[in-house]
């Protein structure tokens, strides 16, 4: 019974199937959409609330737009935060692969609970370490550098991405290192060569997920950098589009799209990967 | 090829003594077998030979030189895994070429080696699949071949059939039997399945508790045990050992049967066996009870075959007899074999 109406060739069942999707295609894309309309509106048809927000009650205009590349730095914050990004992204991979390895491959409890330790750590928030590593910041005489994020980031994409990857070479079986060892490979080689392909899954939801971490970031970007031109894209938004009580909507939500548009890209090709490493990593 | 020795190993885990104190020495080309119950050590001795754990105490000698601080990789070895460990991101036929390629072996080479080892298991076919595109049995197949392909000096099996079901099992067997007669490379295969057992070895080594309790022939080991554990191990179902006051007392199920049955009368001994229960088999017939007069409250069974045609009528007293050679006598104390103490009235 069940099997005949799961058959995508009923008619009937095809009109909910594709009623059923188009719905969360909507709901997914739907600030995608507002986002785009709002960046191309003129202010005074954002502006009246009597309008419709969903369409053009004016005619479209490129002045928000360009009042975002022009007006302001947004390129050189774009790029900012791209180059802090794939620079966490390399040292989190760095320290949390070998990290979790161990983790993984550490016999009876003791790597069970230090895995759980590394893991709380990531719960203290950046409200309260901004303090503390403020001070560890102008040591290394890295205030208002772009370096400081380098260097801070990390305190919380390690342990995450740590406790992630634990979950995906946990389920890689011992037996297969051993193979390629006596294979003619030494331990290192093996981890190379054999646990890290398996583990892709594990590799890429770590770089995206680091990358998203530190592209969100804001209290430590906020405190730690002060010109302007060294501002991520998550504090020089808000602190050039925010003036005072005037908000310039339509080059915010520019600046939301072209920031959020290529991640959303990334977690679409991954989707399936991303969500088996989450599971993975919590029922192992 | 090679041989190996084994002097004084010794494993411990913590408190647990996984290998204690082996000394054992495998010739070359012969197919030795490690059998024992769940526990006792077989695949700690078997990891130790590979180099994948290091032993607490003792040598380990491959073809004469002692490789206690050579990694794996440098011992020449070949493994087959119970899990099989096929590199699950790898096709058949990169599964096969790995060794090679990860011994540097020469490039032109490869392709024509790894089509030698996958013909010698009728695998051709499946070159480009993926490990978790095969059953069960083809997997066994692309480790065996895996483990061929570099022609290692040795071959280490670890239970190796056991993911199979049972008629496969004895398929896997028989050809496996062949392809190490074939290749004739020293193979030591770690099982806890006494038919695989006494099927496939050159001699068998008996382990429990980390010790070995016997190394010999299937025939030695099944016929002549060297103690209860042995005799009780071996077998299904397995010699009968009846306490007595002075020594135990052990006869196979098998050899145990109605006078009448036994092709000569001479040299027999003739008990009386009170029978309780019957099973049919098919094939034979179980009959459990005791020996009325001689071990009155020392369970035995008996296994006789379809062959013999006589009715059995549980509360009864039948007159059976044994060869007086097939009864082994051991230690009351210590379990092990003693000269014989006749315990029957001679006629
Ligand atoms: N890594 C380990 N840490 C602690 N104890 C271990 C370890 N490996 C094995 N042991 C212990 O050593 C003993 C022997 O284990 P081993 O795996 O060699 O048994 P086995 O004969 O292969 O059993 P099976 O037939 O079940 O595979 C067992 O008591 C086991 O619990
Ligand atoms: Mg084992």
């Amino acid at each position: 019974m069940s099997a005949k109406r799961g058959t995508v060739t009923s008619p009937a069942w095809r009109v909910v199937h594709f009623g059923a999707i188009s719905a969360f295609v909507l709901f997914a894309a739907f600030p995608f959409f507002w986002m785009v309309i709002s960046a191309f509106k003129q202010t005074l048809d954002l502006m009246n609330p009597n309008n419709n927000p969903f369409v053009f009650n004016l005619p479209p205009t490129m002045v928000q737009v360009k009042m975002l590349f022009e007006g302001t730095e947004y390129t050189k914050w774009l790029w900012n935060t791209a180059w802090v990004g794939i620079l966490v992204v390399i040292i989190t991979l760095l320290l949390a692969v070998p990290l979790g390895y161990g983790l993984a491959r550490l016999s009876g409890k003791t790597g069970e609970r230090l895995g759980i330790m590394i893991f709380l750590t990531y719960l203290v928030p950046p409200t309260i370490l901004f303090i503390p590593l403020s001070r560890v910041i102008s040591y290394l005489g890295l205030t208002d550098s772009l370096w400081s994020l380098v260097v801070v980031y990390p305190s919380f994409t390690v342990p995450f991405c740590a406790w992630l990857l634990m979950g995906f070479f946990k389920v890689i079986p011992p037996d297969i290192e051993e193979a390629a060892m006596i294979d003619g490979l030494s331990r290192f080689g093996a981890f190379v060569r054999v646990v890290l392909p398996v583990s892709i899954a594990g590799l890429l939801t770590t770089i995206i997920f680091s990358f998203t971490l530190v592209t969100q970031e804001f209290v430590y970007a906020l405190t730690f950098i002060s010109s302007s031109s060294k501002f991520t894209v998550s504090v020089g938004v808000p602190t050039f589009l925010v003036r005072g009580d005037v908000y310039f909507w339509g080059s915010m939500m520019a600046a939301c799209f072209i920031a959020s548009f290529p991640i959303a890209v990334l977690y679409n090709f991954f989707v399936d990967r991303f969500i088996a490493g989450f599971t993975v990593g919590a029922v192992k | 090829m090679a041989t190996v020795t084994v002097r004084q190993l010794e494993k411990r885990f913590g408190d647990v003594h996984a290998v204690d104190g082996i000394d054992l020495s495998i010739q070359e080309g012969e197919f030795l077998v490690l059998l024992g119950p769940s526990g006792c050590g077989k695949t700690t001795l078997l990891r130790m030979i590979a180099g994948l754990e290091r032993q607490t105490r003792g040598d380990i000698l491959i073809g004469g030189q002692v490789v206690n601080d050579l990694p794996p990789r440098a011992r020449k070895i070949a493994m087959v895994f119970q899990s099989y460990a096929l590199y699950p991101h790898m096709s058949v036929y990169d599964n096969i070429a790995f060794p090679l390629k990860a011994q540097g072996v020469e490039k032109r080479s490869i392709p024509e080696r790894v089509e030698r080892a996958a013909a010698m298991f009728g695998i051709e076919r499946f070159l480009k699949r993926k490990p978790r595109e095969l059953s069960g049995g083809e997997r066994q197949r692309v480790a065996l071949a895996r483990a061929v392909v570099r022609e290692p000096s040795l071959f280490l099996l670890d239970e190796p059939l056991s993911n199979l079901d049972a008629k496969l099992r004895t398929l896997a067997r028989d050809e496996l039997k062949q392809f190490q007669r074939r290749i004739g490379t020293t193979t030591i295969y770690v099982t806890h399945d006494q038919i695989e057992a006494m099927g496939l070895g050159d001699r068998i080594v008996v382990m429990s508790g980390g010790k070995v309790r016997q190394v010999g022939s299937p025939q030695e080991v099944y016929d002549e045990p060297e103690d209860t554990f042995v005799a009780g191990f071996l077998g299904s179902p397995p010699m009968n050992l009846l306490r007595g006051d002075n020594c135990t007392v052990g006869f196979r199920p098998e050899r145990f049967l109605p006078l009448l049955a036994h092709e000569s009368q001479e040299g027999l001994v003739p008990l009386w066996f009170r029978i309780d229960r019957v099973e049919d088999l098919g094939s034979a017939r179980l009959l459990y009870g005791s020996l009325h007069d001689t071990f009155p409250n020392e369970k035995v069974i008996v296994s006789v075959p379809f062959t013999v045609h006589m009715d059995f009528t549980p509360g009864e007293v039948y007159e059976f007899a044994v060869k007086e050679k097939e009864i082994k006598f051991f230690d009351k104390e210590t379990g092990r074999r003693t000269e014989p103490r006749p315990f029957w009235v001679r006629r």
